[in-house]
């Protein structure tokens, strides 16, 4: 299992766009991929969860990966998330 | 006659008879089933229609309306795709042994509900529709009750809809649908947004109001004040009718100049862009077709205020202006305060000669905590942009230096504290004389240069514009000015930076000319002169105004010279 933090910078927090991206990327990989803010946990391929979490600016984040492509998965979602502003 | 209030969402006059676009009954009961795996494939079959359906709606928007339209239907398809919303509703049909519709519906409004509750993220609570509309269509799939077909339309009409779903829309043939009044809906619902992009007036947030309208009715809707108008009187449809042609008119004439590049007759492009003092004056700027802001001016961040403005106040206005201009050009001044513009809470003392005192660059250099948190906020702002930021009243290379040294410290903070901070050109405003006289050293510090005229001129004559008793003598076209403004611009194309202007003068039909011969790269004005002044500069012929220019600065010895030449070289391009 692989886990990582992020805090998010974007001013908008994980908004429909990014949002839409990090389904789009965590959708590509075997493994079950989720979602943790706010003791709150949903499927990081599942838009509907992404957006329901409501991801401010400054929130701590926690993306988990589980399977057996969950290293190149978490790496690819961090590209994600720099590539679209949500962190540093 | 009825008349009745709503929220102006999309510019326009419509006169036509009244299309209610009628809800299918999508009702049903909740049912225990048997089998769950053949309600499942019941629910899996309308869904896989519906995709095909949103797949064909999709390509027609992109085809009819453009991209951004078309993103909402993949956004649908999106939905529809989704594994966690598949399998709550597939769960619900196992355990509760209910039918498709059913359980369809309550995981639908389980998160219409979530969405709806985000009070503070508008984007996501109008995301509430794109659910319900999914939902619908899957729905009818189930019921085998068709959606009404907007497409059926086949003449004019105003339609009239408790709420539009972006599938109305784009079904929508545009020379039917003239007009559209919905009781539901926000300015930046689907279609309040829809309709603006159709061109096709609209006014929606009615309230329920809207039941007594019958299929046939006359109706007036007027899409830029929010007003309906039902069976209007003869005098009211004539009133109407004008105010209609008048509308198209301007639009004719704005549109025409709106996304044209300004350009010379023989192809040199200065840019127009447009001068704002608060954030109100956005859209007009937008409107006129600007290409850039030239000039924020961010006093009125600290004059409408009882306190010095903070960090995030600030930041949440500039980056309302960057996000809006998106990769335009936007050039923020800072503060321009002290002098005339005296702040209570700061209390600055009174002076003899305020224009010669205290105020903008010097407040900010002695006073540094305000400066550094205008900084602060500048910076923090740039990712969201293309930010340059101006000085004004710099008189002196060592103020300069300070006020770069204060913004690259605030930067590399910024950076330390892991903020986004995008690279922003620095520049100065030329009005002291002094400034303008130095522009070649000048040069060497800044990466671009930005004239003030308006202050340069009163100093440059020693005249206050503001009295009347010596107002003669505020020339613009005054060949010392001239010379001086030609200085500035010259010392700037020596060192490959570009010229800009942001005072009255750059909107100022004579100067414009003379100013094209100078080579000035941006004239940044109000709003109301962009499309005369892209117009005027359509006619002129960059080479002939370079002859002009030379002749003002040469061998005119006054004002009104300056003005018949001017005269002389543009006469016979008019």
């Amino acid at each position: 299992m692989e886990k990582r933090q992020f805090n998010i910078i974007a001013e908008t927090g994980i908004h429909a766009r990014p949002a839409t991206l990090l389904v789009q990327t965590a959708s590509k990989f075997n493994s079950d991929i989720t979602l943790e803010y706010q003791e709150k946990l949903v499927n990081l391929k599942s838009i509907m969860g992404v957006m329901s979490l409501g991801v401010g600016q400054s929130a701590a984040v926690t993306i988990t990966a589980d399977g057996d492509d969950e290293k190149e998965a978490i790496d690819a979602i961090s590209e994600t998330m720099k590539a679209e502003g949500l962190t540093e | 006659m009825k008349e009745f209030k709503g929220i102006a969402a999309s510019d326009g006059i419509a006169i036509a008879s009244a299309f209610r676009l009628t809800e299918p009954d999508l009702s049903f009961k909740k049912r225990s089933i048997n089998d769950a795996s053949d309600e499942i494939k019941r629910l899996y079959a309308a869904i896989d229609v519906s995709k095909d359906e949103l797949l064909t709606i999709q390509q027609r928007t992109l085809e009819d309306l453009g991209s951004n339209e078309a993103e909402v239907f993949k956004a649908h398809g999106a939905i529809l795709s989704d594994p966690e919303l598949l399998s709550r509703v597939k769960a619900t049909i196992e355990k509760e042994k209910v039918n498709a519709e059913y359980a369809l519906t309550k995981v639908t409004d389980g998160y219409i509900k979530i969405f709806n509750s985000m009070t503070d993220n508008e984007y996501i609570r109008q995301r509430s529709s794109d659910i319900r509309d999914v939902t619908k269509r899957v729905l009818s799939h189930l019921l085998r009750v068709p959606l009404v077909d907007p497409a059926l339309i086949h003449h004019q009409v105003i339609i009239i809809a408790h709420d539009l779903t972006p599938s109305d829309t784009a079904q929508f043939v545009p020379s039917y649908v003239l007009g559209i009044v919905s009781d539901m809906g926000g300015r930046t619902s689907h279609s309040a947004i829809m309709s603006r992009s159709l061109e096709i007036p609209a006014v929606v947030g009615f309230q329920g109001r809207l039941a007594e309208i019958k299929n046939g009715d006359t109706v007036i809707v007027d899409g830029s004040t929010g007003n309906v108008i039902v069976d209007p009187t003869d005098a009211q449809i004539a009133e109407y009718t004008q105010k209609q042609a008048d509308y198209r008119q301007r639009k004719n004439k704005l549109a025409h100049f709106k996304h044209q590049a300004t350009s010379s007759s023989d192809g040199k492009h200065p840019m127009i862009a447009a001068n704002i003092g608060t954030l109100d004056d956005l859209d007009g700027a937008v409107d006129n077709g600007a290409e850039g802001i030239g000039l924020f001016r961010t006093e009125f961040l600290y004059m409408d205020n009882n306190h010095l403005p903070t960090e995030d106040e600030q930041f949440e206005a500039y980056k309302t202006v960057l996000q809006k201009m998106g990769d335009k050009p936007v050039i923020i001044r800072t503060a321009d305060i002290g002098g005339d513009k005296s702040l209570p809470y700061l209390n600055l003392p009174k002076e003899a000669n305020p224009f010669l005192g205290y105020r903008a660059i010097r407040i900010g250099l002695d006073k540094p905590d305000i400066f550094r948190t205008q900084a602060r906020a500048l910076l923090r702002a740039s990712s969201f942009g293309n930010l340059s930021v101006m000085f004004p009243m710099i008189t002196t290379i060592n103020e300069l230096k300070k006020a770069k040294n204060i913004f690259n410290q605030e930067r590399i903070k910024l950076i330390r504290e892991k903020v986004r901070v995008k690279p922003v050109r620095i520049g100065i405003m030329v009005e002291v004389p002094a400034t303008a006289i130095l522009a070649d050293q000048f040069a060497n510090e800044v990466d671009f240069m930005s004239i003030g005229t308006n202050d340069l001129i009163q100093y440059i004559m020693a005249a206050d514009r503001g009295n009347r008793m010596v107002s003669y003598l505020y020339q613009p076209y005054n060949p010392a000015v001239l010379r001086l403004i030609k200085n500035i611009i010259d010392a700037c194309h020596d060192n490959q930076l570009p010229a800009y202007m942001c005072g009255e003068m750059a909107g100022d039909q004579i100067a414009i000319p003379i100013l094209v011969g100078m080579g000035l790269n941006e004239f940044s004005m109000s709003a109301s002169s962009i499309l005369k002044s892209r117009a005027l500069i359509k006619r002129l012929n960059s080479r002939e105004m370079v002859t002009l220019a030379n002749k003002a600065v040469t061998m005119a010895s006054t004002s009104e010279e300056v003005v018949a030449f001017v005269h002389q070289a543009t006469n016979n391009i008019q």
